[in-house]
């Protein structure tokens, strides 16, 4: 069978789903290029996982918690009225905003929670774009009762305020990062110098499929609860699988998990959606590291990245916080090469368009993240057969983007 | 490896002189490329013995804020890595003798891309590679390709380096092993003397390459002690902070910024040759 590390380009492999190698590649993407301080960590932290995932014991204290805590399974709902006004494919949410926190974030942080107390590490980090990852973080280091840092650029606590609050709240540290432009990138750095700096006793939950191996696959297997939800969901529903699935890609965390159990389904139409800022044609204008970048290697992986010519890494732009990142997680960028998966875009004004147009035909307010998704389910659901069912990851709630919402929209709070 | 490197000679010309080595750490292109060039080129006298030049990046996610802000003022002023590696060229102009290490992340050279910036650098005269974030395990990336090329490819040995580890450390390792006294970034908290003792002593009983000690030295009484059981010492958020302190309030460097530069070389350098 071939591997994805030794796939030519061009041909398709037996299998979408046997990644990463054991070096963690993803035919040239990925891999660990990090620091040595933090080698033999990586390494621990590939043998804690590796032995988690064959403990029965360990995935029964993670189904426990999905269940009872964080409230899966999440609702597959059918967007009648969205259907209706966009006139094609039948469109279903996957709400994943309805988790505890309010958005996927806690299925991946339940998870390495568990693995964290396995390693018996005594303090956790993060970084945070929007603050949902910082929240979900946040939550489970209170259930859990081990102290927190959370790193957030400087302009991300401005525009994401009521998360700051929260965090604060459950009793974590928010470090407000003001290198850079101070948003995600920037805050991802800041906590890759705390991990190196305090390795020993400190466990770096990553929020997204990106970062050195193994981060991106135990990122990948803890959000991959979402589709596979989403299969049993639909069969049961409507009797087969479903046509098209749509996602958000800031780092990719929620669409991978979506797309991943549906990957060896050929029929299956895969599209994520990244963020497209003022527009693609704006440089530096945007987010969407796939379709206006080019590959390189940043915080530990090979992928696709925002950079100038020189290798610098651009700080890119887009209204929502969780998807202004240079990078996205390095499965992404092997199954854009691979033609698996259609990468697109939806700018600023696109995504605000979608999350009014949901807040008032569906009266579900969505994070500004999933708006962007929906703005291309706008597109391509008109052009989709009526039988064709598609479904959305409704990633998160949009209670933390009102404010921001409100400054775009030029109203008074 | 087989021909003996500018490097190897180096090193040997110190053990033949009994005293530890002194690397600098520099930014190239900081402030800017004028001022970074006199600086480069008064290195040597100032008592440099082997140079460490930092290739700018965005993102210098190991480092701590002085060598991130040297990094970001050399880009701020136009910096390219071409601009690096003909730096180098002129500085050979002048010496055929003092080693030349370029030290940075990984990307600039991919971009570059890497066989084309091996070639480059060769032809330069630079003499070897400290690329922070590849790590053994992608030897076949970057190291081995560049032992091909006749250069140097100096790895990182840390705290958390333990017994087990250092072999898989030490494989492809040439020219120097730079030992990291703290677990951190660049400019942090102070080392622990004898912590760094033990360890360097451990590393010493598994290899014959010479070994460089850095990362958090401030003082040349602090370069002295941790000089003990090693072969070099290596100094630069001091010196990037030097040059900070030196500037403009915008940002331009003055008459003082190369000379307060290579007169804290000159100090760091006579604590090292006072026994």
């Amino acid at each position: 069978m071939a591997t994805a590390s030794t796939q030519p380009k061009g041909t398709k492999p037996n299998t979408f789903r046997s990644g990463p190698d054991d070096r963690g590649h993803f035919g040239i993407f990925g891999g660990r290029f990090v620091a040595e301080t933090l080698m033999p960590l990586i390494l621990d932290l590939e043998r804690a996982y590796n032995e988690a995932k064959n403990d029965p014991a360990f995935h029964a204290e993670l189904a426990d918690l999905n269940a009872n805590y964080a409230g899966r399974p999440s609702a597959l709902y059918f967007a009648e009225r969205l259907t209706e006004q966009f006139g094609g494919a039948k469109i279903y949410f996957k709400r994943d905003e309805l988790n505890h926190t309010g958005s996927h974030k806690i299925n991946n942080c339940l998870g390495q929670i568990l693995l964290a107390r396995r390693m018996r590490k005594t303090r956790i980090i993060a970084e945070t774009g929007a603050g949902q990852h910082g929240v979900a973080v946040a939550t489970v280091c209170a259930r859990f009762g081990l102290p927190c840092e959370i790193f957030m650029g400087k302009t991300d606590v401005e525009r994401q305020k009521p998360n700051v609050f929260r965090m604060g709240l459950l009793g974590a540290k928010v470090n407000p990062v003001t290198s850079g432009a101070g948003t995600l990138k920037d805050a991802m750095n800041e906590a890759l110098r705390d991990w190196v700096t305090n390795v020993r006793d400190t466990y770096y939950i990553i929020g997204t499929v990106a970062g050195p191996h193994p981060y991106p696959e135990l990122v990948r297997d803890f959000q991959s609860i979402i589709g596979k939800e989403v299969r049993e969901q639909m069969l049961e529903r409507e009797g087969r699988l479903p046509d098209t699935l749509v996602a958000c890609i800031g780092g990719g965390s929620n669409a991978i998990g979506l797309f991943h159990p549906f990957l060896d389904d050929e029929n299956v139409k895969l599209y994520g959606v990244e963020a497209g800022g003022h527009g693609l044609d704006v440089p530096n204008g945007h987010a969407a590291s796939m379709n206006g970048g080019n590959p390189g290697v940043l915080h530990g992986n090979r992928t696709y990245l925002l950079q100038d010519d020189d290798g610098q890494i651009l700080e890119g732009h887009s209204i929502s916080a969780g998807l202004d990142y240079p990078g996205v997680g390095p499965e992404h960028a092997w199954l854009k090469e691979t033609g698996r998966v259609t990468y697109v875009a939806a700018t600023d004004q696109e995504a605000l368009d979608a999350f009014q147009m949901c807040t008032t035909l569906e009266g579900i307010i969505p994070a500004l993240e999933p708006s962007h998704a929906l703005a291309y389910v706008e597109k391509l659901a008109p052009t989709l057969s009526k039988d064709n069912l598609l479904v959305m990851n409704m990633c998160g709630r949009g209670d933390k983007d009102i404010f921001a919402v409100a400054g775009h929209l030029g109203m008074k709070m | 490896m087989s021909k003996t490197t500018r490097i190897d000679r180096r090193f040997a010309k110190l053990k033949e002189e009994g005293r530890p080595g002194l690397v600098t750490f520099i930014t190239a292109g900081d402030p800017d490329l004028e001022t970074s060039k006199k600086i480069l080129l008064g290195l040597p006298k100032a008592g440099a013995d082997v140079i460490e030049l930092g290739m700018p990046f965005s993102d210098p996610m190991a480092d701590g804020p002085a060598i991130q802000a040297s990094s970001l003022r050399a880009l701020k002023a136009g910096h390219k890595m071409r601009a690096t590696l003909e730096l180098v060229s002129e500085f050979r102009k002048h010496d055929q003798d003092t080693p030349i290490v370029l030290m940075g992340y990984y990307n600039p050279i991919y971009v570059y891309p890497n066989e084309e910036f091996l070639k480059d650098a060769t032809a330069a005269g630079v003499d070897g590679l400290i690329v922070v974030d590849v790590p053994p395990e992608a030897d076949d990336e970057l190291c081995i390709p560049a032992r091909k090329h006749g250069l140097n490819f100096i790895r990182l040995a840390t705290p958390t380096t333990d017994a087990k580890r250092l072999p898989t450390v030490l494989t492809n390792t040439s020219g120097f092993l730079y030992y990291v006294s703290i677990t951190g970034i660049t400019g942090a908290a102070a080392p622990d003397v004898n912590a760094v003792h033990t360890h360097v002593n451990l590393i010493k009983k598994a290899t014959t390459l010479p070994v460089a000690v850095g990362f958090g030295v401030k003082t040349g009484d602090q370069a002295k002690a941790l000089a003990k059981g090693a072969d070099a010492v290596v100094v630069g958020s001091a010196l990037v902070s030097a040059i900070e302190q030196s500037l403009e309030p915008g940002g331009r460097s003055t008459s003082k910024t190369v000379a307060s530069v290579l007169d804290l070389v000159q100090s760091f350098a006579g604590a090292l040759r006072t026994g």
